[in-house]
């Protein structure tokens, strides 16, 4: 399982500015009105408001962008996509900011990745996520002792109740493992 | 009423009793569903976070699996995330046939192609414009009368695409519920974000999502909501958000089709009401005087 994560980000890599370009290109038309801003949730908690983010985007501010923690505090609840006067699909702006921070290992960003990653590591095994497997990969990855202290009182509930069995992660056969490569080998196609 | 039925991984854990009262209670209102052999993963919001590619793929695999069906090209999807990701899949290769190409040049892996000839429906869709207030009213037995239910749509069944609700002031599940014989707990808060993932990787922001949500169900008898993980971040940390609020927000959460089973005669075994986490002993208490005073 690919959950390395880089200890510092390198923003000296001038290839790496390349990769904001299809981010850039979704975001072209912003007038920044800030309805984005205004429309969301998670606003309250991010350190960098959308509306910003995007001028960030335009404007090449690699550093500021991936220090800032607003993408990933994006939860897709698509009110700005939906409200957007340019009709911009920001949403899936914020989804390509996340996808470059994965693909990047960024640590400030470690927990988020380690989570999805550990989740699809379990559906690349299974073809359906398991769900105790997942949290457990989870656990493993993010080396925390008190992590899963704070799940611990929901685990047990959901197993006393037979939702989520008991399960010891196993590699399985790899049901997905074929869709994974192709994905993966054709992700730097354009 | 012929569907093809993804139920999505929630159902098969931690939410199946969603998955047994979807079942029961469109058996009860005269649907047929045929689960699509070898379903996977949609790819949650986990495939969106990390690669564009299997964003496409995982949920576009489903597609073809279910075009591989005979009969019905409908698909029926109860879990919000998996109906969007299967949804945008349908919707985006309409418009881009390149994209089409992409998604089978993956979908090669397996030998799978997506033609693009289905149609993916949420449940609630399904409730609300195939059965319909009507049925559910004719078919009502134990009329839910005295109870007052908060409709909860949450984000994405609503939105990015707007097919059956108005995205900004969703109110199609409220002659639902009437149907039912119960009320409509009237607020503010049915399309409004719960976190999503947020209470697994930013608990506190996700806390304050919920906390603003259940404190304007204050009132209510029970919410009742049309995604697992809607449901999960709803009913599974009410006593920890309550404590640190000061304030006691504890209320019953239910799946939608969980309430209309009842209705309709279904017992609380047969729509899993002891499987779900929040369910007060208040509620259980005048859902039976309900039902009792209408025998």
């Amino acid at each position: 399982m690919t959950t390395k994560v880089k200890e510092e980000i390198d923003f000296s890599d001038a290839a790496g500015s390349d990769d904001l370009t299809p981010v850039r290109e979704m975001v072209q038309a912003c007038i920044q009105c800030g309805t984005c801003t205004g429309s969301c949730p998670n606003e309250f908690a991010m350190d960098v408001t959308p509306r910003r983010l995007w001028r960030l985007v335009l404007t090449g501010q690699r550093e500021e962008i991936f220090q800032s923690q607003t993408f990933t505090l994006c939860s897709a609840c698509y009110y700005c996509t939906l409200r957007c006067p340019r009709g911009l699909p920001l949403t899936e702006a914020m989804g390509a900011l996340k996808q470059l921070a994965a693909r990047e290992g960024l640590t400030r960003h470690r927990q988020s990745i380690l989570f999805y990653k550990s989740f699809l590591e379990s559906v690349r095994r299974h073809g359906r996520v398991r769900e105790m497997e997942f949290m457990t990969l989870y656990f493993n990855a993010m080396k925390n002792p008190l992590l899963p202290l704070r799940f611990a009182a929901l685990g047990v509930k959901l197993m006393l109740k037979g939702k989520v069995p008991l399960q010891i992660p196993s590699k399985g056969g790899g049901a997905l493992a074929a869709l994974f490569r192709q994905a993966a080998e054709l992700e730097e196609v354009p | 009423m012929k569907y093809l039925y993804y139920p999505g991984c929630s159902l098969e854990g931690s939410a199946r009793e969603y998955d047994r009262s979807t079942r029961v209670f469109l058996t009860a209102a005269g649907a047929e569903l045929t689960e699509i052999e070898g379903w996977t993963c949609c790819g949650a919001s986990a495939a969106e976070a990390t690669s564009r590619n299997l964003a496409l793929a995982l949920p576009a695999r489903n597609l073809a699996l279910a075009e591989k069906m005979g009969g019905t090209k409908e698909i029926l999807v109860p879990c919000s995330a998996c109906y969007l990701n299967l949804k945008a899949v349908e919707e985006k290769v309409k418009r881009d046939a390149a994209l089409l190409d992409r998604i089978n040049d993956i979908l090669a892996a397996e030998g799978l192609h997506f033609a693009g000839r289905v149609r993916v429906r949420h449940l609630l869709e399904v409730i609300v414009r195939d059965i319909g207030p009507d049925l559910i009213s004719k078919k009502t037995t134990r009329s839910l009368a005295g109870l007052s239910i908060a409709p909860y749509y949450g984000c994405q069944c609503l939105r990015p695409y707007a097919i059956f609700d108005d995205p900004e002031a969703p109110q199609s599940m409220a002659p639902i519920i009437e149907a039912s014989g119960a009320a409509v707990h009237h607020w503010d808060m049915g399309g409004k974000c719960c976190g999503a993932a947020h209470m697994n990787t930013k608990m506190a922001v996700g806390m304050e999502l919920v906390r603003s949500i259940l404190s304007r169900a204050r009132g209510a008898d029970a919410v009742v909501t049309v995604c697992p993980m809607c449901q999960m971040n709803l009913e599974a940390y009410q006593d920890k958000i309550s404590k640190l609020s000061g304030e006691n927000l504890t209320v019953t959460v239910l799946y939608l089709p969980q309430l209309l089973g009842l209705a309709l005669g279904l017992s609380e075994q047969e729509v899993g009401l002891d499987l779900n986490l929040a369910v007060t002993a208040g509620f259980k208490e005048k859902l039976r005087e309900s039902m009792d005073t209408a025998a």
